[in-house]
């Protein structure tokens, strides 16, 4: 008997198991002594043994293919980037089967209208093409006139491309995007550790005009509106509060064009 | 990374079950995990903990918490009637189903830096230390946190066990 007094961690911890084979011996002598404190033992230990049966299920359950971590390693070694496979299967069955086919890939749970829709086109094709290492844009930033015109023929508007120099952000260029509701712009940015944004715009069915709505979907953030038609999604892996000026400034921009 | 994949694979079941935990939600708590993976994918070779486990719950830990406090789109707290049946699956025997439920659902009363230092130190098996370490929290909270959390849980499934007891009683 080392003498030192028991603790209420000293109690916790034989509950857990995790006591030195002594001190739980020691332990076991107080509890012997104590009916209180023994009592109030054993219902922890009762509770503990229901938790993890109840919850011992789950980690039973089959991983989803999503969560294999060797295909990510291997993904990762490769010198494409892709993440997110199926973000990328599905893109491609997009562009292939065009805006209308799109209709039928959409979950039940997906957000069908608004600016929630946009907020989620946006998030899937920064996870399609802010991952490209060797063509994330069409057209790059040199050529932004030439983007400005094709965004303008695509979406029966003018859609001006948004500076963010002083928030730390270069131009990188952008292409037209399959939505399920029609062609978007996309614009790239990044910063100088290689951090992109992405800036998504297309005409607006519902939600005409929105407020700026924070978003956000597996570890992506973003922050959607709508102006007079057009809807905006700003996304990135930047954290909210470091989004959130940027997206202001993108749309104080935006709305002195108009 | 072959090191990386025979450290971290046998941990995903755990890391999903206790991402469902304290997400409440199949699809998002695998999205997080998914998350968690990729991440430490990225960042396996620069990681300084040489504690495998205790760094990944981290992660894992830091995003639901990130997700839990910021999430606009989806309703932060979903009333326990709403939560679909499958979220935990099914236990063995229905009575134990029945006892199993009420005590996950009086799990999801507790306050979440209740629960977190519960479900990690308890169900998860990490010691008290690694738990600290995985929330940033001082030994002494983890230990006062856990005791709270034991008996409020005692308590509530007391208290159900009471009610029921009481209400068949007055039935008789």
């Amino acid at each position: 008997m080392s003498g030192r007094p028991i603790t209420e961690e000293d109690l916790h911890g034989y509950v857990d198991h995790v006591l030195p084979s002594d001190r739980e011996t020691e332990v076991s002598a107080y509890l012997d002594a104590h009916p209180d404190a023994a009592a109030r033992v054993a219902a922890y230990t009762q509770q503990r043994i229901a938790l993890r049966a109840a919850l011992a299920p789950v980690a039973e359950e089959p991983l989803p293919p999503e969560l294999d971590l060797a295909r990510m390693i291997a993904r990762r070694g490769r010198p494409q980037r892709m993440n997110w496979w199926t973000s990328i299967a599905a893109a491609i069955v997009l562009v292939c089967a065009g805006g209308a086919g799109g209709w039928s890939l959409r979950g039940p749970s997906a957000p069908r209208e608004g600016i929630a829709a946009v907020a989620r086109e946006a998030a899937e094709n920064f996870a399609v093409y802010g991952s490209d290492q060797s063509r994330p844009v069409e057209l790059r930033a040199a050529d932004r006139a030439e983007l400005v015109n094709w965004a303008a023929q695509r979406l029966g508007r003018p859609v001006t491309v948004p500076d963010l120099t002083t928030s730390g952000y270069r131009f990188m260029g952008g292409r037209i995007v399959a939505t399920a509701h029609g062609p978007a712009a996309m614009f790239m940015y990044d910063d100088n550790r290689g951090t992109r944004l992405v800036m998504l715009a297309r005409p607006m069915a519902a939600d005409q005009n929105a407020p700026m709505t924070p978003h956000a979907q597996a570890g992506i953030n973003g922050y959607a509106w709508a102006d007079n038609g057009l809807g905006y999604s700003l996304v990135g892996p930047a954290a909210p509060e470091t989004l959130h000026p940027i997206a202001n400034e993108v749309r104080r921009q935006l709305s002195r064009q108009i | 990374m072959k090191d990386m994949l025979r450290q971290i694979e046998p941990l995903i079941p755990a890391l999903r079950r206790y991402a469902r935990s304290l997400l409440r939600d199949r699809s998002a708590a695998d999205d997080l995990v998914q998350d968690c993976l990729e991440r430490a994918v990225g960042n396996w070779s620069q990681r300084k903990n040489d504690n495998p486990r205790a760094w990944i719950f981290t992660i894992l830990h830091n995003l639901a918490m990130t997700r839990l406090h910021r999430t606009v789109m989806r309703p932060r707290h979903i009333a326990i009637e709403d939560v679909q049946e499958d979220v935990y699956a099914q236990a063995p025997s229905q009575e134990d189903g029945l006892r199993y439920r009420e005590l996950l659902q009086a799990l999801d009363r507790l306050p979440e830096e209740q629960k977190s230092v519960l479900l990690l130190a308890t169900v998860e098996g990490l010691s008290y230390a690694e738990t600290a370490g995985v929330l940033d929290i001082p030994l002494g909270t983890v230990m006062s946190r856990l005791s709270r959390a034991r008996e409020r849980l005692l308590k509530e499934m007391d208290g159900e066990h009471s009610a029921t007891v009481a209400h068949l009683r007055s039935v008789k």
